[in-house]
């Protein structure tokens, strides 16, 4: 095991290909990671910084928010079951929003207002008064700052900003949080033809402490007869698109891994094949098989474990470097440490291919020659 | 055969006391049979052997004679198809794999013909390797202290900690024998020591050996066709077509 660290110190010349070559695959495992987490963190944000633990969708919407219409009365009756601790309407709607000094701007940013009873976090849990919006910190990059006034929609609603949450977009689109009522009199403005209604699009439900979401869930859609309710992570999964991206990047990444497990593989079995004479000397002298396979196990850990670094730091320069909203990419400590072991698991299983023939070198061709 | 009778009687012990008094090697009946293709090889037929506490016996034969395989017999890198292996009063004959590993990491000492030491590290270091296969890592100063002494008496002290790439043909030669001395073994297998060597030095590293081995009071096998060291050792072993002729 000393051997083998010792010769990475005296000889890195031998390891640097390996080990460039492994650090940019590990560049491109975490960026492909990074930009995954980021896109699904851009679509599904909204939903990841719900509190609640249940959202309830009417039946017949196909677990879309915007297909759903929610009640009162139905609000009423998730009220009253079992299990159920807090119900909140959530209202939402999809506009274009101008900055308030360039009311003709054909240049739109896209935001979906939400009407709010149960906070997300980093969400006043009472929300701002009546035409006051806070808003998703990505709106910064379109020159959006605390105090100033937003037009929503073809009617240029103004909202006032009066605070600034991160990571709650939806759909890729920044979100807007304000009161129930804020909420119906911008959409009533702008949609005349909805203007009127009582429903929401949803409810946020918390179960009381020690209760299975799942059984209430359940109980909540039995007691209704017209609801189709989610735990919060299934409703991310149910998000359009989601699971598709997902399995997509895996795939990817899988691929990329995969990659480098061939680059680690080849790159031993050259380096075992230069040190076939050497291993004989080593085993003729008392070198156990463990010691020379435990040798190149170790040394393919640590060139991939070298290389991850080298990945994990340029994800999170990147990261840093990059503004928020002008690029979905996302370098969170747990994709870090899964690439990373990704990429030691796809070294050290790709060293294991050269295993086979450190066994087979025999002693005794240190001796003359094999016979 | 036997130049000190005296000590014969406890040479079928296995009472590792008796290492030191009793004979280094003793091979009785050894046939080692290679199968190669469909066919058999006899590399090596009835070899007997007895080689005495401090005694140093040159192997001489044509290439293919059989010494090699007589050596990696003796040294636990072969085990025999048939007959009896014992050395230093262990009988290594039916030795597994890694008992044999063991054995060659303890009790006897290789020097090889030409590659001979790990590149990557420097004289002391390449002696201390012996060391640390064995996991010895409590008694390391001790170690380093004989690696030093070793060293020293090699005429290398002031290359203790320069890479073999920097060292002549010679000094590499020396290095090696300075480690297969590192576990004090009862028997030091030679395979062709000088081949790789000019003359002059081949001459240096002879009497070296002689030298060394006759100070330790060890047993020595070396495998040759240098006639400098037949007449350095104390017995000339002859062997063809795989039968010793003493």
């Amino acid at each position: 095991m000393k051997l083998a660290l010792r010769e990475m110190r005296r000889r890195p010349g031998r390891f640097v290909v390996a080990w460039t070559i492994l650090a940019l695959i590990a560049v491109l495992l975490m960026f492909l990671g990074g930009l995954l987490d980021g896109l699904l963190g851009s679509q599904t944000g909204a939903y990841r910084s719900q509190q609640a633990d249940l959202i309830v969708y009417s039946e017949n919407a196909r677990e879309s928010l915007p297909r759903s219409q929610i009640t009162p009365e139905v609000k009423a009756e998730v009220e009253r079951v079992e299990g159920v601790a807090e119900v909140g309407s959530l209202g939402s709607t999809q506009l274009g929003a101008r900055p308030e000094d360039d009311p003709d701007s054909r240049d739109l940013m896209a935001v979906v207002l939400f009407g709010y009873e149960v906070a997300p976090r980093g969400v006043p849990e009472d929300p701002p008064g009546l035409g006051k919006v806070v808003a998703d910190s990505s709106l910064r990059s379109d020159g959006v700052s605390v105090g100033d006034t937003l037009l929503i929609g073809p009617a240029r609603t103004p909202v006032e900003v009066v605070g600034m949450v991160d990571a709650t977009t939806y759909s890729g689109q920044a979100s807007l949080w304000a009161s129930i009522e804020t909420w119906r009199a911008v959409t009533d403005e702008n949609r005349p033809d909805l203007a009127g209604r009582t429903t929401v699009q949803a409810l946020m439900v918390r179960v009381e402490a020690g209760d299975d979401p799942e059984k209430v869930a359940a109980a909540i859609d039995d007691a209704t007869g017209e609801t189709k309710t989610l735990t919060i992570s299934a409703a991310i999964e149910a998000l359009p698109g989601v699971s598709q991206q997902r399995s997509t990047f895996s795939q990817i990444i899988g691929v990329t891994a995969l990659v480098a497990g061939v680059v680690v593989a080849l790159f031993f079995a050259l380096i075992t094949v230069e040190r076939t004479a050497l291993y004989g000397i080593l085993k003729a002298i008392g070198a156990s098989n463990r010691t020379l396979v435990g040798g190149v196990v170790l040394q393919a850990l640590v060139v991939s474990l070298a290389a991850a670094l080298v990945g994990a730091v340029a994800a999170l320069v990147f990261d840093v470097l990059i503004e928020p909203g002008a690029l979905p990419f996302a370098a969170t400590p747990a994709r870090l440490l899964t690439s990373t072991m990704l990429l030691v698991i796809a070294g050290v299983v790709g060293s294991a291919f050269s295993l086979r023939r450190v066994l087979r070198v025999d002693p005794a061709a240190a001796i003359g020659g094999t016979p | 055969m036997n130049s000190n009778p005296s000590v014969a009687s406890s040479a079928e012990s296995n009472d590792p006391s008796s290492a030191k008094s009793g004979p280094a090697l003793v091979l009785e009946g050894v046939r080692k049979v290679y199968s190669s293709g469909g066919g058999e090889t006899v590399a090596l037929d009835h070899a007997d052997l007895r080689v005495e506490h401090d005694e140093i016996v040159a192997l001489v034969g044509p290439s293919g004679s059989g010494k090699t395989t007589l050596c990696s017999i003796a040294g636990g890198l072969l085990s025999p198809s048939e007959g009896k292996v014992i050395v230093a009063g262990e009988d290594i004959t039916e030795y597994s794999a890694r008992k044999l590993t063991e054995f060659r990491r303890t009790s006897v000492g290789f020097v090889f013909q030409s590659v001979n030491l790990v590149p990557y590290l420097t004289a002391r270091e390449n002696l201390l390797v012996v060391n640390e296969l064995a996991g010895r890592g409590s008694r390391r100063s001790d170690a380093k202290d004989r690696a030093d002494n070793l060293l020293k008496e090699l005429g290398l002290a002031d290359r203790a900690d320069n890479l073999p790439g920097g060292l002549s043909g010679g000094e590499r030669q020396r290095v090696a024998i300075g480690r297969a001395l590192m576990n004090e073994p009862a028997l030091v297998l030679f395979d062709e020591p000088t081949s790789a060597l000019d003359s002059k030095t081949g001459d240096l590293v002879v009497k070296l050996i002689r030298d060394e081995i006759k100070a330790r009071g060890t047993a020595a096998i070396i495998v040759t066709h240098d006639d400098r060291i037949t007449h350095y050792a104390d017995r000339t072993v002859r062997i063809e077509d795989g039968r010793i002729s003493a």
